[in-house]
């Protein structure tokens, strides 16, 4: 009998019935009898001190039911805490209460909240909040606000600085004065806003006979979210149950640990009935955290034949006014370690501030700290390349870890588990026609017309990853994840898997390990996530960790139904283990296949445990808790190719090729979209989104008008392709794919509209690489006489 | 205000503030949640429904200005149990990841095929002008309404 395999296949996803035909349920979906609506009266200040907050008017306004504000919660409530605390950088973690008490310190900073009947009484209510606000000076800028004469946002950070971290490998000086050429560049990895389309939200349910607190939340991880609820509500972690329904993206953004949410819940609690509260769109620009946001000094050390030798910079990382759940860690664990990229470099110096300003705190998004190192590193090797004549490839594969180096220690400490760079970078080559392009491109440029290519020869970090390291590092948990595989009497099996997937598509690949492992039918399968009730203890999704991690606990779990199904089956066929054969959901006899039991039956032999071998447990289930022994590194070779129209300056992406490898792949359908979606967001830095705050701290792009998330006719048709080099470590050799697209994008489509400015004699320019931007350069350029 | 409409081909009548938006009186009044709130600009088309049979962005009506009008939402696509071509496009070609835009991005895709029998990839991208993704990169939101659009042809070719 052939069979196709499961694991690789391009099956359509499981979970899509639901939400193509309007049943799935979402948070903003979720409806209580006697359900009342919170509202968040928010600064509109970035800076200020609070005189007075003036409810009365609030509370006489039909359908009002209470208000707080933050001194009302200041005694009953805990604070909003940082769980990423980095060591050996003199961390500072100013208090964040839930709503703000004497001081805002970002507009958009909660003050009060106000509950109705309805929504509209709520929001109604709301607007007849009065704060007095004294104003103070505000800094939105990390450069400017670790100036002596900054405004300070936190008496107990008197530099607005709230760590300084380094990493520091090798002889940095020796090889900056030996260099042949040293490149120094000071580049803006601009602030963007997540922008899931479904925004946050919860609903909160107290049960005063039982005591528990039922949340249903926009999560990406709940069981992170219960355990740091538990401690700011004062209740205890067994007695608060976080379900996250179904979620409509997150990218980071649904990671923290906000104040909204505890403070909902507080108000289920105190008022015995449920709450609603869903942020709107405009709150969701500044409530939610933001990502990326840094301002950094590179210099890069190399000899004449482009062998890059050192990397030094000093980072200014803006993290917004509070320090939010992962934050610390983004632009320091997550990124400065990434400094050396796919390369060789054997000496780094790397320093990144801190720092508090007065804008929505930063925290993690798509890729987080990653897409911001392999921009600076793939720029700065395409600054050497420019520097010494060089072509941007021949420079990479001049400077690539080899593919025999691996598992290849990096001067910052990581260990890349596998890779093989040229292979990538060549199937992209071949695809884009390098040459041929090359060739098109001197003859457009003899018609006046631009053409650019660019190179983005990534490598990330993802499949976060062992718990020792973790602890290592200061993350205030553990890395591993779990799974429980339970077969139920007539042979269907449930699978529980602490990951929170919500877009990505696990309740189909989860199902494919399962049905692969255990040679169950794939419609057999059930995967859940998602409720703390109902799932062991787990980490959840982000950090491109879902598939690594949580999928190689499901397959640790299927390994151990198997050595107990083995056990049975050799009872029932009255065979040695040893002796029998497992193959398609059916053991049996080597040598004579057609006496077989299969999965099935020796599930419901186990359950009815009418006749099993001395010694094993009735039923069959599994639980694995699987801690990855090292992170895992997917790598690739993105590509893409622009035009500029020099009249306008707009930059249009006329191919993108992506060649990645994530180590084996479950379901290339699933890997592509993940593929695509980042790109999608990477390709949205490079050209058209950018928050931006004024000076004062205000934020001027904060809806959809000003904020511009990439839509469909601007972007291009995707070209993928895949090698696969397995993860050694990893029990199915794969790697994760969540992240590649952002993280190679953003420099890719950088260094194609440098290549097409060259001519010009432009050099750098910081992104987003608007018309008006590159126009105005283009002119510049120029000099007085303008456009030739 | 009394508000009389058809949805999905069933008539619902409620008194309404006149001040409710369609999107909340679809979603609040008649429970029909599949129809999705994603900004309050207008921008991101997660509201698309049909009004009469063209795309609208339910957030931008009151729901007293669809009074007596013939509405169709993501619930009422299938129908006897079986899905849409356009539903079935989305499925196939992995048309969506978290879904949170899918049923506006499919409703708005049901009108233009409606208008367009074989739209190409660069006008199925300008149709989707108003609608957001920020899942898919919208590739497989095209590959999704090509699907679709094969289909109905061969449907109506057959029949
Ligand atoms: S909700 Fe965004 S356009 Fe209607
Ligand atoms: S599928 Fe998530 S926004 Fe489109």
């Amino acid at each position: 009998m052939v069979v196709t395999r499961i694991f690789g296949a391009r099956i359509k996803r499981r979970e899509d019935p639901r939400l193509i035909t309007g049943q799935a349920t979402y948070t903003d979906d979720v409806v209580l009898p006697g359900m009342c609506y919170a509202v968040f009266v928010r600064s509109v200040q970035a800076h200020a001190r609070i005189r007075a907050v003036r409810t009365d008017a609030a509370q006489a306004h039909p359908g009002v039911i209470a208000i707080f504000t933050g001194r009302d919660l200041q005694e009953k409530m805990g604070l909003i805490p940082t769980a990423w605390l980095i060591p050996d950088s003199d961390l500072k973690t100013p208090p964040h209460p839930p709503l703000a008490v004497d001081r805002v310190r970002y507009v958009g900073d909660a003050v009060a909240v106000v509950l109705a009947t309805t929504r509209a009484a709520a929001s109604d209510a709301a607007a007849l909040v009065e704060v007095d606000y004294e104003p103070l000076p505000a800094v939105a800028d990390p450069e400017k606000a670790v100036q002596p004469d900054a405004p300070r946002l936190h008496d107990d950070v008197p530099d607005n600085v709230a760590f300084h971290w380094k990493v520091v490998n090798g002889d940095v000086d020796r090889a900056f004065a030996e260099a042949d050429v040293v490149v120094r560049q000071r580049m803006v990895n601009h602030r963007l806003v997540p922008c899931a389309m479904e925004t946050r939200g919860c609903v909160a349910h107290y049960n005063k006979g039982s005591g528990e607190l039922t949340l249903w939340m926009t999560s990406q991880n709940p069981h992170i979210h219960r355990v740091i609820l538990s401690g700011i509500l004062h209740l205890p972690e067994h007695r608060i149950r976080v379900i996250a329904p179904e979620v409509g993206g997150g990218f980071g953004s649904k990671i923290p640990c906000y104040p909204e949410e505890a403070v909902v819940s507080f108000c289920a609690v105190e008022l015995g009935v449920p709450v609603k509260w869903v942020e709107d769109r405009r709150e969701n620009f500044v409530a939610t955290i933001h990502g990326r946001d840094h301002v950094v000094y590179l210099e890069v050390a190399a000899r004449k034949d482009g062998t890059i030798t050192a990397i030094r910079g000093k980072c200014y990382a803006n993290l917004g006014a509070y320090l939010s759940t992962a934050a610390p860690g983004i632009p320091t664990i997550l990124h400065g370690l990434m400094m050396c990229g796919a390369y060789r470099i054997p000496n780094v110096h790397y320093e990144v501030l801190g720092v508090l300003t007065n804008t929505t705190p930063v925290d993690a998004y798509r890729g987080a700290g990653r897409p911001e190192a392999t921009y600076y590193v793939e720029r700065l090797v395409d600054l050497v390349a420019a520097e010494l004549g060089m072509d941007p490839v021949e420079i990479r594969r001049k400077n690539f870890i080899p593919k025999d180096a691996f598992p290849y220690t990096t001067p910052t400490g990581l260990t890349y588990d596998s890779g093989d760079y040229e292979r990538t970078l060549d199937e992209a080559l071949r695809i884009v026609d390098y040459a041929g392009f090359r060739r098109e491109q001197e003859e457009a440029r003899r018609q006046g017309r631009y053409l650019g290519i660019g190179f983005s020869t990534y490598v990330e970090i993802c499949g976060l990853g062992p718990s020792q390291v973790a602890g290592a590092v200061g993350f205030q948990g553990g890395l591993w994840e779990s799974a429980v595989v339970r077969f139920h009497p007539t042979g269907k099996v449930t699978v529980l898997t602490g990951s929170s997937p919500h877009g990505q598509g696990e309740e189909t690949t989860f199902a494919q390990i399962v049905a692969d492992q255990l040679g169950v039918p794939i419609e057999d399968i059930e995967v859940l996530h998602g409720d703390t009730d109902l799932i062991p203890m787990g980490w959840g999704t982000y950090g491109s960790r879902t598939t690594p991690v949580g999928g190689a606990a499901i397959a640790v779990a299927c390994q151990r139904i198997l050595a107990k199904a083995r056990q049975i089956a050799a009872h029932l066929l009255e065979a040695a283990e040893d002796d029998l054969e497992f193959e398609n959901g059916r053991f049996y006899v080597k040598g004579s296949p057609d006496k077989a039991k299969t999965i099935q039956d020796i599930a419901l032999a186990a359950h009815l445990a009418w006749s099993l071998p001395s010694g094993v447990e009735p039923g069959l289930e599994a639980q694995a808790f699987y801690d990855p022994p090292n992170f895992t590194y997917p790598f690739g070779a993105h590509v893409c190719i622009v035009e500029v129209d020099p009249e306008t300056g707009e930059v249009k992406v006329l191919r993108y090729v992506a060649v990645d490898d994530c180590g084996r792949v479950i379901n290339p359908l699933i890997v592509d979209g993940q593929v695509h979606g980042g790109i999608t967001q990477g390709i949205g830095q490079a050209l058209y989104e950018w928050a931006v705050y004024s000076e004062d701290g205000q934020l001027l792009t904060a809806s959809f008008n000003e904020y511009a998330v990439p839509k469909a006719h601007q972007v291009p048709r995707y070209e993928t392709a895949r090698t696969e080099t397995p993860s050694p470590h990893h029990p199915l050799g794969c790697k994760g794919v969540g992240e590649t697209g952002t993280i190679a994008a953003t420099a890719a489509v950088a260094n194609a509209v440098m290549d097409a400015l060259r001519p010009l004699g432009i050099r750098h320019l910081d992104m987003p690489f608007t018309p008006e931007r590159v126009w105005r350069a283009i002119r510049q350029a120029q000099g007085p006489g303008g456009i030739p | 205000m009394r508000v009389a409409v058809h949805v999905n081909g069933r008539p619902y009548e409620r008194d309404i503030e006149p001040r409710m938006l369609l999107v909340h009186f679809l979603r609040d009044e008649l429970g029909l949640t599949g129809t999705h709130i994603g900004c309050d600009t207008s921008n991101c088309g997660a509201c698309t429904v049909l009004l009469d049979g063209k795309a609208v962005k339910s957030c931008t009506l009151l729901a007293v200005q669809a009074d007596g009008a013939d509405i169709l939402t993501v619930e009422g696509l299938s129908q006897d149990g079986r899905l849409h071509p356009v539903q079935e496009g989305f499925w196939e070609e992995h048309g969506l990841q978290c879904g949170f835009c899918t049923p506006g991005m499919m409703m708005l895709a049901v009108e233009l095929l409606q208008r367009e029998p074989d739209p190409s990839e660069e006008a199925i991208r300008h149709y989707l002008e108003g609608n957001l993704c920020r899942c898919t990169g919208y590739q497989h939101i095209v590959h999704a309404i090509r699907y679709a659009a094969q289909k109905l042809r061969e449907t109506r070719e057959s029949s």
